[in-house]
């Protein structure tokens, strides 16, 4: 695996997403407390943190999903592209910020299907049209040439991590703008972990990626930047190869170096 | 006496094994009594000819008609209407006042007694809707009856279908009812199903509710239009087993042995719709 070099400055891009004194409660439960987070344009960002620390919260978020739970209350802004989100119908927001779960979740549909089912909903019918996009939107997630002859078997023929780039793959083929990836490795092995990390540096050039990760030595190959979350604080978010080298914090250094997490 | 827990163990079981098979009993000797006694009546005429001779000879067609007329005509109402009310309740409602009134009132639908919609069918339909003694005042009764089952296993079939399936399609930009409509509801049909032939059984089988509302004592012809009365076959066989003397044993087991038949052929064209569908379901 090849490790990317990070941007020397990160202030080069011009921020996509930018969350403003973001508070979350889910009832009485504090969730996320204060964050301020800038994510700048064609780059990768990991969120790394120990388990209920609020990572997947707020990837969550950021496309909406949230809002589905009962009792879900947010205060403080979200804007992206100096949109807040919240002023954005969320059909379309929800088009331009693509989820790729913690497992695998095909439909229970054919492989075309799967990824013919966002195209369709924005009303894309002709079938050449969504032939040529399935096979884009296949090629770019690296899974083409592995499923090319058998589009139309169920989707869980596959094996996991193929599942996994066949999601990667229906996430792109509805043209997002950001990719919100939520722990998408978890439940692959390490080659196919390997395979769906080689798409995310090659999307990268496309698009803005958010990455949530349980695996630090994840975040630290693929990553431009790290963000360290703790019990629904933001501790310290930079460049990944100082928050690696040199954090400033005590407690991410604990965390990387995986004295506890 | 001191306690042998393999003993324990061997009575428990022989306890547990008789109760299961004294359940089974019941079903096998109603199949055994009614086929051994009612096969000898059945014949081609039985099948397509009226009844004749104040119901003693002749054949039980109308009554056959009628049945699958009213079974047809409940399921037609009571199938889209008991869906769409349970994919409000499991995928809409919130936790509130209404959604609570509404689920008792269908705990309360299931609990009624089938002579009492028997009579609710007579005041409402026949009487107040003057909808008359009619084949659809008795459809619209029954499927009123079969509503709570529709729906009770409707909203379980679609409370089955994993919730990352719809986060998955609501993370690409689909609607509420996109969802439901593209990924909730095809992958419930097989529960919705299971529910119509619960229901579609009960329909067929109820005498009380059509009483009063459709069942004609005896009208050897066949229906006109949905406004005229039919005769149904739970009905004809009380009505030759206890209304009209001298009528042969062998027809009144013949009848109740065609209402099985009937009932089994509705239910299994049901079951392979619904295999049809289970073969498509993987994950």
């Amino acid at each position: 695996m090849n490790k990317t070099v990070p941007k020397s400055s990160g202030s080069v891009n011009h921020p996509k997403i930018t969350a403003k004194d973001l508070h979350i409660w889910f009832g009485k439960t504090h969730v996320l407390k204060a964050v301020n987070l800038e994510i700048g344009c064609n780059e990768i960002l990991s969120i790394i943190g120990p388990a209920n620390s609020g990572k997947t919260t707020f990837l969550r978020t950021l496309n909406r999903l949230n809002e589905l739970e009962a009792n879900f209350k947010i205060s403080g802004s979200i804007e992206l592209d100096n949109q807040n989100i919240f002023n954005i119908d969320v059909e379309s927001l929800r088009k331009k910020l693509g989820m790729v779960f913690a497992l695998p979740t095909p439909l229970p549909l054919s492989i075309f299907d799967n990824v013919a089912y966002g195209p369709k909903i924005h009303s894309i019918k002709d079938k050449n049209k969504l032939r040529k996009i399935a096979e884009d939107c296949l090629k770019e997630a690296y899974l083409w040439d592995e499923v090319k002859d058998r589009l139309g078997e169920s989707a869980y023929k596959l094996s996991g991590g193929q599942q996994q780039r066949l999601c990667i793959a229906r996430t792109l083929a509805v043209k997002p703008e950001v990719l919100l990836f939520d722990e998408p490795c978890s439940g692959l092995d390490p080659i196919s972990t390997a395979k769906v990390e080689e798409a995310m540096l090659k999307l990268k050039e496309n698009y803005t990626i958010v990455l949530v990760t349980n695996n630090v030595k994840q975040a630290a190959r693929v990553s431009d930047k790290t963000a360290f979350f703790l019990m629904g604080e933001l501790v310290e978010m930079d460049e990944t190869n100082k928050i690696f080298t040199a954090p400033r914090h005590k407690k991410t250094e604990d965390y990387i170096l995986g004295r506890f997490g | 006496m001191k306690r042998n827990p393999q003993r324990t163990e061997k009575i428990a079981f022989f306890i547990l094994l008789l109760s299961a098979l004294l359940v089974v009993m019941p079903v096998c000797l109603i199949i055994f009594i009614i086929i051994e006694k009612g096969i000898g009546a059945l014949s081609w005429q039985f099948l397509t000819d009226i009844p004749r001779q104040g119901m003693r000879a002749g054949g039980i067609f109308p009554a056959i008609i009628g049945t699958i007329y009213l079974v047809t005509g409940a399921i037609i109402f009571a199938l889209p209407l008991g869906v769409l009310a349970a994919v409000y309740l499991s995928e809409y409602s919130k936790d509130n006042f209404l959604t609570r009134m509404i689920k008792l009132a269908i705990v309360n639908l299931a609990g009624v007694p089938s002579v009492v919609y028997g009579l609710f069918g007579l005041a409402l339909f026949v009487i107040f809707f003057k909808l008359g003694v009619s084949i659809i005042s008795g459809s619209l009764t029954l499927g009123i009856m079969i509503l709570p089952i529709i729906i009770a296993t409707s909203r379980e079939s679609l409370e089955s279908v994993p919730y990352i399936f719809r986060e998955v399609s609501f993370s690409l930009g689909a609607s509420k009812w996109h969802t439901i409509r593209h990924v909730v509801l095809p992958n419930a049909i097989p529960g919705i199903l299971t529910g119509t032939i619960l229901g579609l059984s009960r329909a067929a089988g109820e005498t009380a509710p059509i009483l009063f509302t459709v069942a004609a004592f005896y009208l050897p012809r066949l229906p006109k239009s949905i406004f005229d009365q039919v005769m149904a076959l739970p009905y004809h066989l009380y009505v030759i087993s206890t209304q009209v003397p001298n009528v042969e044993e062998k027809i009144r087991f013949g009848t109740a042995f065609v209402l099985l038949i009937l009932v089994l052929l509705m239910n299994l064209v049901a079951i392979i719709i619904r295999y049809q569908f289970r073969k498509k379901k993987r994950w």
